[in-house]
């Protein structure tokens, strides 16, 4: 296979131009995705890393086993089961809203355990100090302890949500026209790769900002610790 | 008659017998519990491939990039970079349905693997070369100077001090990446998900997927257990 072959096949420009306008909206879907699933993702993260500051077992553990089995059931699991089972339950669910529950549920429980190392790492006399100030418990947590635990875990906050960025592509086994989902499509019609390579290359211009800045974060942490 | 009868009476008790019977139904069970069994050993066998593989191609990387050799450094942070970037699925997807355009048809399974081993790779690379750069360069001309090879101080100073700082990360991201051999569903492989869903199509009943995902968590519990107490185990009290 000569080069013209290869780039006929996978870099071939005029499909790239044919493809792109739902390439386009494929990307707008992504966007829309990410925006709607990473705050969820953090609501329910944060949810559980302030649930897990209450000591008592009866909390402690249903807690600690909801975090577990989520983290243990791959996504697209969950979002298959949500999407493909629960009808038969009755209760249908349109594409956006398995995705948006299966998210929730699996990033919820990643988020929550990065926040509540977070939480721990900030020195219990932080609370003891601030309460005494005068500032009530929640007020306590939300203006001093929160914000410092946000700093310790940044880098795996926002290596989380990388991922979680990244993870929208399942949405395109349901269905969802993300960008995953569109350059399929355009490529089952044109039986060309150049539409999947298009959206790799999306994808990886977008992000790779991001892969940067946590390259150097983490290798700041980590020569930190030593 | 009789049966439309009991349908009316006690609804709490029929919506509970019929929930049991969608989702726990003992005869679905019993007919495709072998084809989950069966998934189950190929989601074991991909993982451990994608383990083996993956950490091996990371760790050479990263000793290569140790030579620092300016222009092959460039390449494997370009390498690196562009594994953490892409999605998996999208990765599985461009070798699946991309390479057959380039007259190589790739398995399911040898896509899936061939993937998740690039992403695993990448992230790999990255974890051990954070853990050979943490190690003072003092260090590496003391270990010279005592006359060890670059080899020696490799094996015997810098490898066993940065392995340590790199296993909780490391971990944690094996993991992850190891339950993405879900995604090989999605390239007709007949691992747990594919097999479930399978099993949903052909008994029109969801069991097939309360098996799959009790299977899920029969294999990935007391890996994200072992992972946890890895965490604390290895944890760096600062």
């Amino acid at each position: 296979m000569g080069w013209e072959d290869f780039a006929a096949a996978f870099l071939n420009l005029a499909i790239m131009r044919e493809a792109s306008p739902i390439l386009v909206q494929g990307l707008v879907q992504t966007i829309l995705l990410s925006l709607l699933v990473v705050p969820l993702g953090l609501i329910g993260g944060t949810a559980l890393a302030l649930l897990s500051t209450v000591r008592h077992p009866l909390v402690r553990w249903p807690l600690m086993a909801w975090v577990d089995v989520f983290r243990a059931l791959p996504p697209l699991v969950l979002l298959v089961f949500l999407y493909a089972g629960l009808p038969f339950a009755g209760l249908e669910l349109p594409a956006w809203g398995a995705v948006a529950i299966g998210f929730f549920l699996n990033t919820g429980a990643y988020y929550g355990e990065i926040l509540r190392a977070g939480i721990e790492s900030v020195p219990r006399e932080q609370m003891e100090a601030a309460r005494s100030t005068g500032l009530t418990g929640g007020q306590a947590m939300a203006y001093v302890v929160l914000p410092q635990a946000v700093r310790n875990v940044l880098p795996d906050l926002i290596s989380n949500t990388l991922e979680v960025v990244k993870l929208t592509s399942i949405a395109s086994v349901v269905a969802l026209p993300e960008l995953l989902y569109q350059a399929r499509q355009a490529q089952s019609v044109t039986y060309n790769a150049s539409p999947i390579v298009a959206a790799a290359a999306v994808y990886s211009v977008l992000l790779w900002p991001v892969v940067r800045l946590l390259s150097r974060l983490e290798n700041r942490q980590l020569a930190a610790r030593r | 008659m009789r049966e439309a009868r009991s349908a009316r009476e006690g609804p709490a008790v029929t919506a509970w017998e019929r929930f049991a019977d969608s989702f726990f139904n003992a005869r679905v069970a019993a007919e495709y519990l072998p084809k989950i069994v069966d998934g189950f050993w190929l989601t074991v066998t991909l993982a451990l491939g994608i383990v083996a593989t993956g950490l091996a191609a990371g760790l050479a990387l990263a000793l290569v990039r140790s030579l620092g050799l300016r222009p092959l450094n460039w390449l494997i942070v370009f390498v690196v970079d562009l594994f953490r970037a892409l999605p998996p699925l999208v990765v599985i997807a461009l070798l699946f349905f991309g390479l057959p355009a380039a007259g190589m048809q790739l398995s399911g399974f040898a896509s899936t693997w061939l993937a998740l081993s690039l992403v695993l790779m990448a992230f790999a690379e990255e974890i051990f070369w954070a853990g050979i750069t943490s190690v003072p360069k003092g260090q590496w001309e003391a270990a010279r100077s005592t006359g060890l090879t670059f080899l020696q101080t490799l094996r015997f100073v810098v490898l066993p001090q940065a392995v340590r700082l790199t296993i909780p990360p490391l971990t944690n991201r094996t993991i992850a990446i190891t339950k993405g051999t879900a995604l090989a569903s999605v390239v007709a492989v007949q691992e747990i998900l594919g097999a479930a869903h399978a099993g949903v199509s052909f008994s029109f009943n969801p069991t097939p997927l309360t098996l799959g995902a009790l299977a899920y968590l029969v294999l990935f519990l007391p890996v994200v257990v072992f992972g946890r107490w890895v965490e604390t185990r290895f944890a760096w009290r600062r």
